[in-house]
């Protein structure tokens, strides 16, 4: 696995190259907005990594929390395997099917469903145990990462093309800072709390920012919102090619968060190694009682961050 | 084995007990919010139709605030004399003493928001002009909803460094959109513009929520130590 590394890192930095060829050569001007819409490539696909990073931090936290006990895990994967099952189904049925805001397919919705289920079992079966949790701190400090770009080249765009730089009332821009909040004071937490089960109260508290999330949406969706309708699967249009590059420039920064997020994970556990490395090491060591017991304590209160 | 209610009744009435003889979080919230207001007035000085538009948002702003300060009092009472892990310990339902802790310091907000209230309504030379009845059901549901996740995130707040501090970082976050339902749906009752039904049907939705979540979750804090 650790050759693999420098192969993807080499393959990322050639199609991330690829990727700005693309953008800034091949895509066509846009009509309306001129040169200025290219940042579109780096917007875009930045929001969707950040939001697919969350997701998982999510999916990790909720499943760490259901293995804390056998009952409530058994019931987590019921639950799972239930909504993978009905909202595969559920979207045909044509009563269902005509409840579908304009612009949602059915195929759409049954894919995420069957998408939730399998990252669910997938991270379950590859993350056991503690690992569910270094995967939601790296998914976590990535996705926050992505998220500032987004927030960032926002404006910037925004500026010459609305004429203002943040528009207080827009639905995606608002939610978008919102879920930026949350992650921060979930990496906040992290980092300010001593006890041995920061974990816990971190997954309690990304769940609590999943369930904030729609609340946010729907108490923003009285204002008009400014932003385009949804690119994809929307009423929105936008030229084929652009639609390429868009998804070139999505797949490379999917390769690049990938990359920056296993490395960031290797860290994370290679940290933790070591912190109980020392921890037994102090434990071991026949020396006097004070001074192992306090380092033992030292390297315990600085906890999992 | 006491019932559940009965044990939330019992904590609910010590609380309050311990709160009418010391009155320190009373008084502490009372005056700060006291002062918010005052500032208020010096920073803001508008006419009274401006007024209509901005209060909404001064009010709430001013109330989380004062909520904040009650809240950090919560938890921190039972932690003299290892009062906490005995709760830990013994077999009555966490999700009791939780109702009694959110219940008390409803009633320690509502209490400042009653004499608050009648406050801005001077400062501001206040006239609502939309159905003011609705203003009631607002204050409960954006009461509830600041104290039921500020007493969640209070007792996970316990277990970090500089506590105090830890609460509104991590309360305010997950308290936006109460906030924006809030505010909204006081400055449409005050300026009669627009209904407010969305946004208590929002604030509704947000308290049952995040109540079921904090019961379904507040044991797992609790124990995390």
């Amino acid at each position: 696995m650790k050759k693999a590394f420098p192969i993807l890192a080499v393959l990322t930095a050639v199609l991330l190259a690829y990727a700005f060829y693309e953008a800034w050569w091949v895509a066509p001007v846009d009509a309306l907005q001129g040169q200025v819409y290219r940042i579109i490539y780096y917007h875009v696909p930045s929001a969707w990594t950040a939001f697919l990073l969350f997701f998982i931090n999510f999916i990790a936290s909720v499943e760490y929390l259901a293995n804390a006990r056998p009952s409530t895990q058994r019931a987590a994967k019921w639950i799972v395997i239930a909504i993978g099952t009905l909202g595969f189904i559920a979207p045909f049925i044509p009563q269902v099917r005509q409840q579908l805001p304009v612009g949602m397919y059915p195929s759409s919705v049954a894919t995420t469903a069957l998408i939730i289920a399998g990252l669910y079992f997938l991270t379950g079966k590859y993350f056991p145990g503690q690992d569910l949790d270094l995967l939601a701190v790296t998914a976590a400090e990535v996705g926050v990462v992505f998220c500032t770009i987004v927030l960032v080249t926002g404006p910037i765009w925004a500026r010459p093309v609305w004429g203002i730089w943040w528009a207080p009332g827009d639905i995606r821009l608002t939610s978008t800072l919102v879920l930026w909040l949350i992650y921060v004071s979930y990496l906040v937490l992290r980092r300010f709390s001593d006890s041995a089960q920061t974990q816990k109260l971190a997954a309690v508290l990304a769940v609590f920012g999943a369930l904030d999330v729609p609340l946010v949406y729907f108490s923003i969706w009285f204002f008009r919102t400014q932003h385009p309708q949804p690119v994809i699967g929307g009423g929105g249009s936008i030229d084929p090619r652009m639609l390429h590059v868009l998804l070139i420039n999505w797949t490379a920064f999917l390769c690049f968060a990938y990359l920056v997020c296993w490395s960031r994970y290797r860290l994370e556990k290679l940290r933790r190694e070591v912190e109980e490395a020392e921890v037994l090491e102090s434990l071991l060591e026949p020396a006097g009682p004070v001074a192992p017991s306090s380092k033992a304590k030292g390297a315990l209160n600085r906890g999992p961050q | 084995m006491k019932s559940f209610w009965s044990i939330t009744l019992g904590t609910l009435a010590k609380d309050i007990r311990l709160e009418w003889r010391s009155k320190d979080a009373l008084n502490a919230m009372l005056f700060f919010s006291l002062l918010v207001v005052v500032i208020f007035v010096f920073s803001f000085d508008p006419l009274a139709e401006e007024s209509r538009h901005i209060v909404g948002g001064l009010v709430w702003v001013a109330f989380l605030f004062a909520a904040v300060v009650a809240l950090n009092q919560t938890w921190a009472r039972e932690l003299r004399n290892q009062v906490l892990d005995a709760y830990r310990v013994s077999p009555a339902p966490a999700n009791a003493l939780f109702l009694a802790k959110v219940l008390g310091n409803f009633i320690m907000v509502s209490i400042l928001e009653a004499l608050m209230a009648p406050l801005f309504v001077i400062f501001y030379n206040l006239r609502v002009l939309g159905p003011a009845w609705q203003l009631i059901p607002v204050a409960l549901l954006g009461t509830w909803a600041l104290v039921v996740n500020g007493t969640f995130f209070a007792a996970m707040s316990l277990r970090t460094r500089s506590r105090e501090l830890m609460l509104p970082l991590l309360l305010f976050p997950v308290s936006i959109p109460a906030v924006i339902s809030m505010v909204a749906a006081t400055t449409n009752i005050l300026t009669g513009e627009d209904s407010a039904h969305f946004f208590i049907v929002l604030l509704l939705t947000y308290d049952v929520v995040f109540t079921t979540a904090c019961l379904a979750l507040f044991e797992t804090v609790l124990q995390a130590e």
